[in-house]
């Protein structure tokens, strides 16, 4: 069962009311399996959207890319530099 | 090298990065923040990056560029923390042999960042509140 970092940012940060928690996925999982266990198990998350932009290890990815064991996922606003 | 910064940016040491006896032509851009009339009173921005992916995300784009426009040095520094009305949260400068690539290689820079790089932005206004701003310059959601 892996086990993932999950990191929030700017807004997606004051809606789940933290920068990171760890949650625990059946393996094989995907990012969309990671994002559907935060929403459930962190309370503020919930108000999160249910294909947010992501990240594994400091590259983007789509929701259906694989997660192993220790990634970092990162779920991220809408990017808004420059 | 560290591309972000909570420091004003001082554009004659970013020059001095990619200039260089064979590039003949150097573009600047610089984005600097705004309280137009779209905005409703703003007085800073507060800029927030997933800081070790916005690093790796700047140096593939430079790589990138300057593997498309051979003979091209970029450089790029994105402000973190809050920025006043009229300072410069970006600057990018792009030198290359001849003007056309200098100009067509800092323009993609400038695209690349609006399209990928994980940064946001909150608007501090002078009635005393914040807000979230999407990538369409757009307020998404205020506070206190």
């Amino acid at each position: 069962m892996p086990n993932v970092t999950v990191l929030f940012f700017a807004r997606y940060a004051e809606l789940a009311g933290c920068e990171s928690t760890a949650v625990a996925v059946p393996s094989p999982a995907t990012v969309a399996d990671v994002v559907r266990r935060v929403r459930e198990t962190v309370p503020g998350a919930r108000a999160l959207p249910d294909r947010p932009l992501a990240a594994i290890n400091l590259r983007q990815v789509k929701l259906n890319a694989p997660v192993a064991d220790g990634d970092q996922v990162a779920l991220l606003p809408p990017v808004a530099g420059g | 090298m560290a591309h972000l910064t909570p420091n004003r940016i001082v554009l004659d040491v970013l020059l001095a990065e990619v200039r260089g006896p064979e590039r003949g032509g150097t573009c600047v851009f610089m984005g600097t923040v705004r309280n137009g009339p779209e905005e409703s009173g703003v007085t800073e921005i507060e800029y927030s990056a997933y800081d070790a992916m916005a690093e790796a995300e700047i140096e593939r784009m430079l790589g990138e560029t300057e593997a498309q426009w051979p003979g091209v040095r970029v450089g790029l520094r994105h402000r973190v923390g809050r920025v006043p009305v009229g300072e410069a949260s970006i600057a990018i400068v792009a030198a290359a042999p001849h003007r056309s690539e200098a100009f067509a290689a800092c323009r993609h820079v400038i695209e690349e960042v609006k399209r990928r790089l994980p940064m946001w932005k909150k608007e501090y206004r002078i009635d005393g509140t914040t807000a979230w701003v999407d990538p369409s310059g757009k307020p998404v959601a205020h506070g206190p």
